[in-house]
């Protein structure tokens, strides 16, 4: 039990990290109802495009800004794929992560994995910091838990902005309706460029802040972050969707849908005291368990979400 | 304002399911044009509304929008000149967005989508207004989501949200097919009005005959892919159901069976 308590901020931060990629993959699975595969291999693209530019010196605000832009960059590749050459959606995301593994290693100079220790550098957040606020030897800003959720709230804030113009209504619109906003004039394989580029951007930023986290970058550090992040967005729904109406609380329940898994995923293993190599297995089946819920409720109530596929 | 001229469409070119839609198809419409299409089932009257929008691109002939070629240009290009209301209520508007929200891209047909507000307070206010034409009494429901409205309700939405904006040209597909009898009529007096209110040139398609005399200034019967009878003025004001039936059983040269395809 103590075990689980002493873990729980660390969990709570590291969920609040991968939420930031969860409300990245929220504008592509649930706006734009494309099914983007890239995730896995932009997030990797943040983590060592952040890593390396520190380890070159670079500010932490420049290095995080360079690994937005890589993964902005990822997401254009994916969405000129599917777009311009007409490939599906979900064929143009895996071709891309598939490519991103080349391109990773190469970023780290064809290491798997590249070193960022906190005591060399001055990162954003470290899991080290968890300890230092404790002791006192740093200010509570400094918390990962603040510092994340400083940034979380930033990006909502922007998000919330951003959908709220002009050219986001029209992107909102992309993906409720394409064959309306086609007829209203929209460019919906633009829209879908900008989407995509946005939300891997914010996956990038996700996996640049986790290198740091955790000090390290790894070329393996993205696996399944397209799973996490659809339980995110599930979690979210499941839990929040009667209460949240407005956007920007959709977005946060994403990001406490995150905190949500990194918490269960952490009572399970200390609980549990099962082995962390089950970890993917756990992940896998906790993942699945969420998926039901809403079809199994449809079902029990004769209800399904009504959605049109234009 | 529209021209099509010798527009040829092939669906499955060169497949078992080749299908000639259109051919030799022309048509000129002169501003403040209100034609009805009547034709049977497969006709092609959907294919040429369709590839005046530009939902996909003609194999042969050049369509014109006030003198602008747009044979070649995307359909959310040709949106800028063009209103179109579909027979499914559901692809007109965005079920997940507010009434209002639906109505400010409207407003923003062909013009530059910039990072400016996605709608104003003054714009709110105009929507009120604007909505006062269908007299559905949506005008004090601005917030609710579309996915809300009835079929017809979402179908009169998508009729001002095609006219918001004055388009050079209005496309109906059956576009109060799906809705019952006193609804549509409902949606038929709203579009009467606007059409009349903006002097709109307009297409629409319809299956039923009377509407098809009863509305505009001129009539259009398709056969095979292209228009076979094309009626207007005094000649089309005198038109009866049984004339228009004998009409179609002359060009398609055949009988009853047709006739009730006519009918829908
Ligand atoms: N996307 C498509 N792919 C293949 N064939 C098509 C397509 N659209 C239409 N067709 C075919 O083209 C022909 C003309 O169809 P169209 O929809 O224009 O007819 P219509 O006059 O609108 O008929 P209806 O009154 O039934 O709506 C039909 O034979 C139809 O099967
Ligand atoms: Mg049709």
């Amino acid at each position: 039990m103590t075990s689980f308590f002493n873990a729980l901020p660390g969990a709570v931060s590291q969920g609040l990290i991968w939420g930031i990629m969860a409300i990245g993959l929220y504008i592509t699975y649930q706006m734009l109802e494309l099914s983007d595969l890239t995730v896995d291999g932009s997030f990797c693209t943040g983590g060592a495009v952040c890593a390396m530019m520190m380890v070159a010196g670079h500010n932490v605000w420049v290095a995080l800004i360079v690994a937005f832009l890589a993964g902005m960059l990822a997401g254009w590749v994916t969405s000129v794929f599917h777009t311009k050459l007409g490939i599906p959606a979900i064929l143009s995301g895996i071709l891309t992560q598939l490519g991103l593994w080349s391109v990773n290693l190469a970023i780290m100079g064809m290491k798997a994995n590249q070193a960022l220790n906190v005591k060399n550098y001055d990162l954003l957040v470290s899991m080290r910091f968890l300890k230092d606020v404790e002791k006192g030897t740093r200010g509570f800003w400094q918390h990962p838990l603040f510092t994340v959720g400083l940034v979380t709230i930033a990006i909502v804030a922007v998000l919330y902005w951003f959908f709220g113009t002009e050219l986001g209504a029209s992107i909102r619109a992309t993906g409720a309706n394409a064959n309306m906003a086609r007829a209203q004039g929209i460019n919906t394989n633009l829209n879908k460029v900008i989407g995509l580029m946005i939300s891997n951007g914010l996956v990038a930023l996700s996996g640049a802040l986790l290198a740091q986290y955790q000090g390290f970058a790894d070329i393996n550090m993205g696996r399944g972050a397209i799973v996490i992040g659809l339980a995110a967005i599930i979690i979210g729904d499941v839990v929040f969707s009667k209460l949240f109406r407005n956007f920007a609380l959709k977005l946060l329940a994403v990001s406490i849908g995150a905190v949500i898994y990194y918490v269960v995923i952490q009572a399970v293993i200390s609980l549990l005291d099962i082995d962390s190599n089950y970890l993917k297995l756990i992940s896998a089946l906790i993942v699945a368990i969420f998926l039901a819920v809403p079809n199994l409720r449809g079902k029990t109530f004769g209800k399904r979400k009504e959605k049109h596929h234009a | 304002m529209l021209e099509i001229r010798n527009v040829k469409k092939v669906f499955n070119r060169g497949t078992v399911n080749e299908k000639i839609a259109l051919h030799d198809l022309n048509l000129h419409l002169a501003p403040g044009d209100f034609v009805t299409v009547i034709g049977g089932n497969g006709a092609g009257k959907s294919t040429m509304l369709n590839s005046v929008a530009g939902v996909y691109p003609v194999d042969e002939g050049e369509i014109y929008i006030d003198g602008v070629e747009v044979t070649h240009l995307p359909e959310y290009k040709r949106a800028k000149f063009i209103g179109r209301v579909f027979q499914d209520p559901m692809m007109g508007t965005a079920a997940t967005m507010q009434i209002e929200e639906n109505l400010a891209l409207a407003a923003r047909r062909g013009k530059l989508r910039t990072l400016m507000s996605g709608i104003t307070k003054a714009e709110r206010e105009s929507y009120k207004e604007a909505l006062k034409i269908l007299e559905l009494g949506l005008e004090d429901r601005l917030t609710a989501k579309v996915g809300l409205l009835s079929g017809g309700q979402r179908q009169a939405l998508t009729l001002l949200m095609a006219t918001l904006q004055r388009p050079k040209l209005l496309l109906l597909d059956e576009h109060t097919a799906a809705l019952d009898p006193k609804t549509a009529s409902k949606v038929l007096e709203a579009t009467q009005r606007i059409v009349e209110k903006d002097n709109l040139t307009t297409l629409m398609i319809t299956h039923n005959m009377r509407d098809a005399i009863a509305y505009g200034n001129r009539l259009i019967m398709m056969y095979d892919g292209h228009v076979v009878v094309d009626v207007s003025g005094e000649e089309k004001k005198n038109l009866t159901v049984e004339q228009l039936l004998n009409l179609f059983s002359k060009v398609s040269g055949s009988n009853e069976a047709n006739d009730k395809l006519l009918l829908g």
